[in-house]
């Protein structure tokens, strides 16, 4: 089978999954506790997206510059700054740690 | 809070970052053997970078078509998780619509406001904003990635480290927060190593949910939300 197919197959896929999450019953999400493991999941997901940005390099975990845009972003962020300039300041600091030769 | 609601510059801002991104999907997806339309189709239908970064991984890596389809489709198993808690924020009319927009990035800055409003907001805007950005980049990846050589020199990902510590940042008020957030990444720290890339992220999910289940919430009594009978 050609690569075509093996992208178009794997594309359909990808969509029947995000559908089937939509045709989970509503009533599901409506208890007080559902409402409680969101929230953990909430905060659960984005700590372990962050981990995966910050440290994750393919199967391994790794300190480079990306270790500076996390301590860029959390200056930023203790100091109140708007999301754009943490995103910013993140990049920045990742970039001029490269150039400086490390990570 | 500020005068003005900060979900559009929070999903103008996760938009530009994860589009940026795509110049090094286009990039490395054409290094893995795919042609532009292929890289295109990744991006425009699949579109859930987690998944088209594991396709592309496997083929650069050696793998054949079966395998690249086996690791991009349980990828995005995470995206169903997403998608149950969306499905409130939209009509049912928009439902197909919303599941191809349902990532990573839509579903956290949706579920990170507090009023349903902004959720919606967040949802589109981040979804739409997302979709536009990242297929642009994935062409201009793909067409001018090589020439640009790598996108970490222009730090893009660490761009993406700070848009998810802004995101998680306003949720980590109190202790308990800040003690999920620890063991979610640790856990994802240590499954790194032993598991395909993308599936710590799930196993941090299962057991941050795992944890509102069993762990008491604080000031709201002692026991387990689990014990109460009648909920279920």
């Amino acid at each position: 089978m050609s690569l075509w197919w093996w992208v178009l197959i794997a594309a359909a896929v990808a969509y029947a999954t995000k559908l089937a999450g939509y045709l989970i019953p509503r009533r599901w999400l409506e208890s007080e506790r559902a409402l409680r493991v969101a929230g953990c999941l909430t905060i659960g997901l984005l700590a372990s997206l962050t981990v995966t940005n910050a440290f994750v390099s393919g199967s391994s975990v790794v300190l480079d510059a990306r270790l500076g845009a996390l301590a860029a972003a959390a200056v930023a962020l203790l100091l109140r700054a708007p999301f754009l300039v943490v995103v910013l300041s993140g990049a920045v600091a990742a970039a001029l740690l490269r150039l400086a030769g490390w990570g | 809070m500020s005068r003005r609601s900060p979900v559009v510059s929070q999903s103008l801002g996760l938009s530009v970052a994860t589009g940026l991104y795509g110049i090094s999907f286009g990039a490395l997806g054409v290094a893995a053997g795919l042609n532009l339309w292929q890289v295109v189709a990744l991006s425009a239908l699949m579109f859930t970078g987690g998944s088209q970064f594991a396709f592309i991984g496997v083929l650069a890596g050696g793998g054949g078509g079966v395998a690249a389809f086996g690791a991009s489709a349980l990828l995005g198993v995470r995206n169903a998780v997403y998608g149950m808690q969306i499905n409130a924020l939209v009509r049912p009319g928009l439902t197909p619509l919303a599941a191809q927009l349902t990532i990573d990035e839509s579903a956290a800055l949706a579920l990170s406001q507090d009023e349903p409003r902004e959720r919606k907001l967040a949802f589109w805007l981040t979804g739409g904003g997302v979709w536009l950005l990242w297929n642009l980049f994935s062409v201009v990846g793909a067409l001018a990635g090589q020439a640009m050589g790598d996108p970490k020199a222009w730090g893009l990902d660490g761009a993406a480290v700070a848009a998810f510590l802004g995101l998680l940042w306003p949720r980590l008020k109190g202790r308990e927060p800040w003690a999920l957030a620890v063991v979610a990444g640790l856990v994802t720290a240590l499954a790194a190593p032993l598991l395909p890339a993308g599936l710590p992220i799930l196993v941090a999910a299962v057991v941050a949910a795992a944890w509102g289940l069993w762990v008491p919430e604080p000031g709201r009594g002692g026991t387990p939300r689990i014990w109460k009978r009648g909920q279920a």
